[in-house]
């Protein structure tokens, strides 16, 4: 694109992973061209590889416990803080969603505004979890006995192209106190890295999010079958690759579901378990 | 060798307090015809001078709270309403501190207790009720529960903006609009609350705040525009609305008076019981609906846990509210120190003992020691009824069953305590005590997700929680009123 | 040895003993700390706090690196913690291995610091894993070179295993071998018993045993003096005194770094034990950094702005 002999030079941005709160290459060196609609260079993101795959599970299950065990306010809290932060960038991630998706400007407004409002909305669901899924049963015998619900603990997520969908994934996934690594495609990857902007700046505790851009068909498969990986979220994944991704994750059980866009509840409580207690009840 | 504090005073330069407010109505200050006076309870001085709402100028607040249910709020879905509710509280976050030293020059509670307890609980309660505002479906009370229209709400003096959180907070995330008149001696935090709805550009009429004194209640209550009404103040004018709405369909919640029973078994913690006691009487003066103003106390460890008691008694520090290091602040009115010490007069006469360590109270503002009497019976004045200072009455029982007994022989039922290692005997306590919070190992803890409220004579409805949604809800579970 | 007339020497005594104290709620004991902690100390009591603080440290080095240099230098800045200032007091004491000692009590006695006893940790420290040969060998060693105060450590494999009558009967012997020469330490290394229950526990079988002082870590493991540890050790010597008559020090180590932390701890001293226990007699802060960090902070309160590490010594 020729420039006018006097207008400013850009200083652009290198696009790197987000793990652990910090933004590394991809061990593998690799990366991969992202164009504008127009078919104009944006910029060379990160190709995550098995390796980057690993090292964001380390680290999600290193930021796992303290995340689970922080009180829901403060979960919420810090939700609603990122939000904040992304109310505060909107139009960046307006002109990024138009310039590298097929959306128009207008779609990318509407699109954004609804992101942000879907992540409150999430946000406000921290505390109230347990009064929508927990219970006190009443079982025959003297005891009291109760259910509540806790985070399964490191959730993987394989996002679609979508900046609503790769919000509502994440949001559902972590609201409850679990920690995730989120495999982004190549078309998201500029708002997706944003996006991981917003959250090292949002009192978010590193390892609670990461971030890995790249090739859905390569890392999948190994977040499928990885032992230390408790939940998937396969929802970006073509529904004909569904099966063998299932498969591979039986070897540890893991919870792998996908959802079509929409907010529900259950797709938070999908990614969490129910404990139930008995006390006994005498003097 | 003695560790004397120094003052540590908290600067009021923070607060500017206009000499004399009107009424927040429909957006605005819109000024008073008649104004009384507000003091600091700790010194007498006044403060400002606040306006006596008649029937007129609660009469425009309601036209006000219609016109924004009607016009505006009803038309907002509950993601828009919830929003505002976040950023009241992020607001209120911001300006917590200028708000915990207003409260405490007009409460005359300790600075600790409104930095620390008070005001990060209302920005907790704005907060966790935003998030209700657009889930009301999964709330457990229908489907798309409908809210009523204007409440009208009627707060008390001893945790005044905390309870404007508890009433308006889950007001508006149900999608209704308020009109609320704080109490006569605590009225500043609520005006300066409503700075914080124009801040959040909360549209006009949707909180709306009439200040005065019981006749301002009165025409709330009787408002024909008013159908849910959310009060929090003495069992006797708790009576009096019900009386007031019982042949109209006003809905009503209560949140009245209590005696609570802290009930120590022998196998408690010691120390921490000792701590829980301390807290369940003399935190917040005692002026507290739900306070352990009973000591329930088994037998063989009576002697060992007053005798502790009185040592940690000696060790709490009464003075300027002001002084972050003061532990029991002033009594908040002249009116109320009245009552106590009537009340205590009476302890004295039915033959209880009575003890409190040396004191150095100020002769100017309103102050009371740290008190207990021991040797109470079930049958005295002052195990029945409501002292709301820092009075404990101590009383003992032998077995399980009696110390439930015991605690359960009062028409009240708001809060009881239960002190033991054994958790199987705390879960069987907490299905004998006709209460409507229990506490087991703590006392006085508070949280907008747990519900609050009391059985009896301590009121109806809860506030908090699911629970509290449903008095705001149409086809929620429905209390008080035909 | 009469045990106060609480236990008879019998684990089985001792056991018994312990069983019948109450126990601990975590919640409320850290609810109380956490209370306690959000005193402001200002102006006059502030200044008091530091010089009582600097008064009461133990200042520590216990590293295998140690050398006759560095034990010297810290003997100095012990004596005269501020070279440019004498009005600063010394500390409570000097705190090393016991092959230091010697070396210690001859530097200090060459500097004018007669007035600053020498305290050797003891019995295997910090591990306490050694027979008991070993561990009286180590205590006899340090008081044979000049110690006047002996730390020593519990088997805390023992306590956790139950063994309450192998632990006490350890203490006893090592406060045997002090005899009238030694003030004895016994440090229960909280981080390793973990729970309230169990440093109540301690506290009373060490006293029971013989305790001087009783001392929380040895400050090579994490989580070391916190308040909510140092307040039920506060506990148990104030209720100690009301049953005995005697009143028992206590020594929170480890992790007490700035001016703040310290003046935390006597807060906690004065609300809960009393404000008899506010002197050297009955309390230290075993600490090395914190030192700085009071000096700092009194040089704050005299010249009326912030201080810097340039004007204090690194050793």
């Amino acid at each position: 694109m020729a420039t006018k002999k006097d207008s400013r030079v850009e200083v652009k941005k290198t696009y790197k992973l987000f793990i652990n709160g910090a933004f590394p290459r991809s061990e593998s060196g690799r990366v991969f061209e992202v164009t504008a609609k127009n078919g104009d260079f944006i910029a060379n993101p990160a190709l995550a590889s098995r390796k980057d795959l690993r090292d964001a599970v380390t680290a999600a299950r290193a930021a796992q416990s303290g995340w689970s065990k922080a009180t829901a306010y403060n979960r919420g809290q810090i939700l609603y803080r990122i939000a904040e932060m992304l109310e505060g960038r909107a139009d960046q991630f307006e002109s990024e969603i138009a310039l590298t998706s097929q959306i128009t400007s207008a779609k990318a407004k509407a699109l954004v505004s609804e992101a942000i409002d879907r992540w409150v909305w999430y946000a406000g669901w921290s505390d109230k979890l347990q009064a929508v899924s927990g219970a006190t049963n009443p079982v025959s015998g003297p005891f009291f006995n109760f259910s509540i619900s806790e985070p399964q603990g490191v959730v993987a997520i394989a996002s679609s192209d979508s900046f609503l969908e790769f919000i509502d994934a994440i949001a559902a996934a972590v609201v409850s106190g679990n920690t995730s690594v989120v495999l982004v495609p190549g078309s998201l990857a500029v708002p997706a890295m944003s996006f991981a902007e917003v959250l090292a700046t949002s009192d978010l505790p590193a390892g609670v999010i990461n971030i890995l851009t790249g090739s859905l068909d390569e890392l999948a498969p190994w977040a499928a079958s990885h032992m230390d990986i408790d939940g998937f979220d396969i929802s970006g994944v073509a529904k004909k690759k569904h099966g063998a991704l299932k498969e591979a994750g039986a070897e540890n059980l893991k919870r792998i579901h996908s959802f079509g866009s929409g907010k529900t509840p259950a797709r938070i409580l999908a990614f969490m378990e129910s404990k139930t207690v008995w006390h006994s009840v005498g003097v | 060798m003695t560790f004397e504090y120094a003052p540590a005073p908290e600067s009021r330069s923070i607060v500017s307090i206009k000499p004399k407010y009107g009424h927040f109505i429909n957006g605005s200050f819109v000024a008073g015809k008649k104004h009384f006076p507000t003091i600091n309870p700790a010194t007498e001085e006044i403060l400002s001078h606040i306006a006596l709402g008649g029937v007129s100028d609660v009469d425009k607040a309601v036209m006000a709270a219609q016109k924004a249910y009607t016009k505006t709020w009803s038309k907002l879905s509950g993601k828009e309403r919830g929003k505002y509710l976040y950023r009241i509280a992020r607001i209120l976050q911001e300006r917590a501190r200028e708000f915990a030293v207003l409260e405490t020059l007009d409460n005359g509670k300790p600075i600790r207790e409104t930095r620390d307890i008070d005001i990060p609980l209302v920005a907790a309660h704005f907060f966790y009720h935003a998030g209700w505002a657009d889930k009301l479906d999964y709330a457990g009370l229908g489907h798309s529960p409908k809210a009523y229209g204007v409440a009208g709400q009627i707060i008390p003096w001893n945790f005044p903006l905390l309870m404007l959180a508890w009433k308006v907070a889950p007001a508006l995330a149900t999608g209704n609009t308020v009109v609320l008149k704080p109490a006569e001696t605590t009225s500043l935090t609520a005006l300066l609350f409503a700075e914080v709805c124009q801040q959040a550009e909360l549209p006009d009429g949707v909180v709306n705040i009439v200040t005065g004194d019981g006749s301002t209640g009165s025409a709330i209550v009787n408002h024909p525009g008013i159908h849910k009404i959310a009060f929090t103040g003495s069992t006797e004018v708790g009576k009096k609305i019900a009386r007031a709405i019982a042949s109209t369909d006003k809905k009503a919640t209560l949140e009245l008076g209590g005696k609570g029973a802290n009930i120590v078994f022998d196998d408690a913690p010691v120390d921490e019981t000792v701590e829980g006691i301390v807290n369940g009487i003399f935190f917040n003066q005692g002026h507290v609906c739900c306070a352990g103003s009973r000591l329930i106390v088994q037998e063989s460890i009576a002697e060992e846990i007053i005798e502790k008691l009185k040592v940690r008694m000696a060790k709490i520090r009464v003075g300027d509210p002001l002084d972050k290091n003061t532990d029991l602040g002033a009594i908040n009115s002249k009116e109320q120190l009245i009552k106590i010490k009537e009340l205590s007069a009476i302890g004295d006469a039915e033959g209880a003992t009575r003890w409190s360590p040396q004191c150095n109270l100020s002769d100017k503002g309103f102050w009371f020691a740290p008190t207990i009497f021991t040797g109470v019976t079930q049958a005295n004045r002052i195990a029945q009824e409501e002292i709301f200072g820092p009075v404990l009455s101590v009383l003992t029982f032998r077995t399980p069953q009696e110390a439930m007994d015991k605690a359960n022989n009062t028409p009240f039922g708001l809060s009881a305590g239960v002190w033991s290692e054994k958790g199987s005997r705390i879960f069987w306590a907490s299905q004998h005590l006709k209460a409507g919070v229990i506490w087991a190992n703590t006392f006085n803890k508070f949280d907008p997700a747990s519900p609050f409220g009391g059985y009896k004579e301590s009121g109806w409805g809860r506030e908090g929680g699911k629970h509290g949604l449903a008095a705001y809800l149409k086809n929620g579970k429905e209390t008080g009123a035909k | 040895m009469s045990f106060y007339g609480l236990v008879d020497g019998s684990e089985k005594s001792l056991i018994q003993f312990l069983d019948q104290l109450s126990g601990v709620d975590q919640v409320g004991a850290e609810a109380r700390a956490a209370m306690l902690a959000t005193r402001s100390i200002k102006t006059t009591s502030k200044k008091w706090a530091i010089e009582t603080a600097i008064s009461m440290v133990d200042l520590t080095t216990l590293e295998g690196a140690d050398t006759p240099g560095k034990v010297r230098a810290l003997c100095s800045k012990a004596v005269r913690p501020d070279p440019t200032d004498p009005t600063v007091p010394s500390v409570g004491a000097i705190c090393v291995y016991n092959d230091m000692v010697a070396i210690a009590r001859t530097h200090l006695d060459a500097i004018g610091g007669k007035h600053v006893p020498v305290a050797a940790v003891s019995t295997a420290f910090p591990s306490g894993r050694a027979s008991m040969e070993v561990k009286i060998q180590d205590t006899q060693d340090a008081i044979d070179a000049g110690a006047a105060e002996i730390d020593m450590v519990i088997d805390r494999g023992a306590f956790l295993a139950g063994k309450y009558g192998l632990v006490f009967d350890e203490i006893v012997k090592i406060r045997e071998v002090c005899g009238d020469k030694a003030h004895l330490k016994v440090i229960f290394e909280t981080g390793e018993l973990v729970t309230y229950d169990n440093v109540r526990k301690a506290s009373y079988l060490a006293m029971l045993a013989g305790a001087d002082f009783i001392k929380t870590s040895t400050g090579k493991v994490a989580p070391a003096a916190t308040p909510p540890v140092v307040l039920v050790m506060l506990e148990a010597v104030r209720d100690f005194y009301s049953i005995t008559q005697r009143r028992i020090g206590v020594k929170p180590a480890g992790g007490i770094r700035t001016t703040k932390d310290a003046i935390k701890q006597l807060v906690l001293v004065n609300e809960t034990a009393g404000p008899e226990w506010l002197t050297p007699e009955l309390f230290r802060i075993g600490a090395s950094a914190l030192l700085n960090d009071l000096l700092m902070q009194r040089m704050k309160m005299s010249d009326g702005y912030y201080a810097s590490p340039n004007y204090v010594t690194i050793d």
